[in-house]
């Protein structure tokens, strides 16, 4: 203890304090005033980066499952335009079909309808021609058998009435 | 300043690991130089040359003594080194460099002389005469001494470089958040203080007032320690003048910040019965002072031991005079350096910790039961 008096130095005491407090209101200002805003404004800025990234990486997930849902919804809208088409091609093949097949019935029936008129024409005609025909062959044969004109009329008008209700 | 840190450090570092060799060289050169300096000098066992072996042991002694000694100059080795300053209060102020005291060792400045004597100074007449006491004390006057000795140069350079180098990591943030250059070595430890010295001590609420004495003394320590390790031969720490007036500001903020439930568990302990009230608050305030006491022995003892010790260690080697020796005391005195390393930032993570930890009882709020 004696040492420790003895050793101690009031010159050495003065400087230190007086030193040492003007470092510190020094370093207070200059250094560690700045230092530790800064380190603070730092902390912060990495506190509020580690939010909006957090924030960000939610929001992108509430995109994807946005995004899912309206590549459903469009596959669904694709799934049924598909079969909308699909439905009016059979329909319109359908249709084509029966109105194609109507036409060709009424086409027929047309042409049943004149085949029939034009056979009954060529019958008329066969028959005329048949009849003329007959009177050529009659008038020939009859030419020599009935010379008198009488004779040849009844005749005639006989064979026609045989004809006709033949 | 800053670009030279990088530099500083690794000068820091060689000057760490060439003790060795140096001290080596600086010892035997300063036992020259004691013997020298000290013909006029009452060392009687150093004075006699002829005494051999036990020469050696009081050199060695000296030597120590030596280096843990303030002085009055700043002596590095044998021709190397420069006066400093001795600024005297003995009847207005006498400013004189202390390379006067080489003219036979008084220094006669506006006609009153002065002498160093066991590295006090005294006034003396002309011829430098000293007188004893009974005790073997001198019972010249002693004028107020303010002088710039080589500790408070170091405490002065320090205080300057300690300056520079904390602006210029603050000086690094106005351009960019990130710490650059030398901040990236500090700037963890000025967190370390913050978060696990200050926060957990202190609390949340009230550690930031106390944060520029807290960093201030912390790094003030810690490169002090640091610098009494390289062969400079500078023992600021582990001089008692400094610590105490490092535990006496602890003391005082301490008791300045005191709120009502800090005197309050001092002098009228809640929770304990009235008889024994008393009993603790004599016991506490004892406590009031041992604390910061504390503080200033256990650095100043620390400090102090580690310079012993391995001077001691060297000293061995100048004992035992032969290689065998030299190099295992070498080693061991490697080893002890690098230890002492440790003990230097140690310290200053002692003295902050506890400083803080006075500060956080002086602040606390406790809940009233």
């Amino acid at each position: 203890m004696d040492k420790l008096i003895n050793d101690f130095s009031v010159g050495l005491f003065f400087w230190q304090s007086l030193v040492f407090i003007l470092l510190i209101v020094l370093l207070r200002k200059f250094a560690w005033k700045p230092i530790l805003d800064a380190v603070n404004e730092r902390e912060e800025s990495i506190e509020g980066a580690l939010k909006a990234a957090e924030k960000a990486r939610e929001e992108m997930k509430s995109l994807q499952a946005n995004n899912e849902a309206v590549l459903k919804e469009a596959r669904e809208e694709r799934e049924r335009i598909l079969k909308e088409a699909r439905d009016m091609k059979n329909k319109m093949i359908a249709e084509a079909k029966d109105a194609a097949a109507a036409e060709a019935d009424k086409t027929i029936a047309s042409a049943k309808a004149a085949i029939e008129a034009e056979k009954t024409a060529a019958i008329a005609e066969l028959k005329n021609q048949a009849a003329s025909l007959s009177i050529d062959v009659a008038e020939k044969i009859l030419g020599q058998e009935l010379s008198a004109e009488n004779k040849q009329t009844a005749m005639i008008g006989k064979i026609i009435e045989d004809v006709k209700f033949n | 300043m800053r670009s030279n840190f990088t530099v500083l450090i690794a000068l820091a570092g060689f000057l760490f690991f060439t003790p060795l060799a140096y001290a080596q060289g600086e010892n035997h050169e300063e036992i020259q130089h004691e013997q020298a300096h000290h013909e006029d000098a009452h060392h009687a066992e150093v004075h006699d040359e002829a005494s051999g072996e036990k020469d050696i042991k009081g050199v060695i002694k000296e030597t120590i003594e030596h280096h843990l000694a303030d002085s009055y100059e700043f002596h590095i080795t044998e021709g190397v080194g420069f006066p400093l300053p001795v600024i005297l209060v003995d009847g207005g102020l006498k400013v004189f460099l202390s390379s006067e005291f080489h003219h036979g060792g008084v220094a006669a400045v506006d006609g009153a002389h002065y002498k160093v004597n066991h590295g006090k100074i005294y006034k003396t007449d002309a011829a430098g005469t000293i007188t004893y006491d009974d005790h073997h004390h001198p019972t010249n006057d002693k004028p107020l001494d303010l002088s710039i000795t080589k500790n408070v140069f170091m405490i002065l350079v320090m205080a300057v470089f300690m300056f520079f180098l904390f602006r210029g990591v603050a000086k690094t943030y106005q351009t960019s958040l990130a710490p650059k250059k030398a901040g990236r070595f500090l700037e963890p430890i000025i967190i370390y203080v913050r978060d696990e010295i200050a926060i957990p001590n202190i609390g949340e609420k009230h550690y930031k007032k106390y944060m520029s004495y807290l960093l201030t003394v912390f790094f003030f320590i810690w490169f002090l320690n640091l610098v009494g390790m390289t062969p400079l031969g500078v023992n600021v720490t582990g001089n008692i003048a400094i610590t105490f007036s490092l535990a006496l500001m602890t003391f005082i903020i301490t008791q300045v910040s005191g709120k009502k439930d800090y005197w309050m568990h001092i002098f009228w302990m809640p929770g304990v019965p009235v008889l024994i009230r008393p009993v603790l608050a004599i016991i506490e305030l004892i406590g009031l002072f041992v604390k910061p006491f504390s503080l200033m022995i256990r650095l100043y003892a620390n400090m102090l031991a580690g310079h012993v010790v391995i001077m001691s260690i060297l000293g061995l080697i100048f004992i035992f005079s032969s290689w065998v020796a030299a190099v295992p005391f070498s080693f061991l005195t490697l080893f002890l350096s690098v230890l002492e390393l440790l003990v230097a930032a140690l310290q200053a993570y002692i003295f902050t910790m506890l400083t803080s930890l006075y500060f956080g009882a002086a602040v606390e709020e406790h809940e009233h039961h």
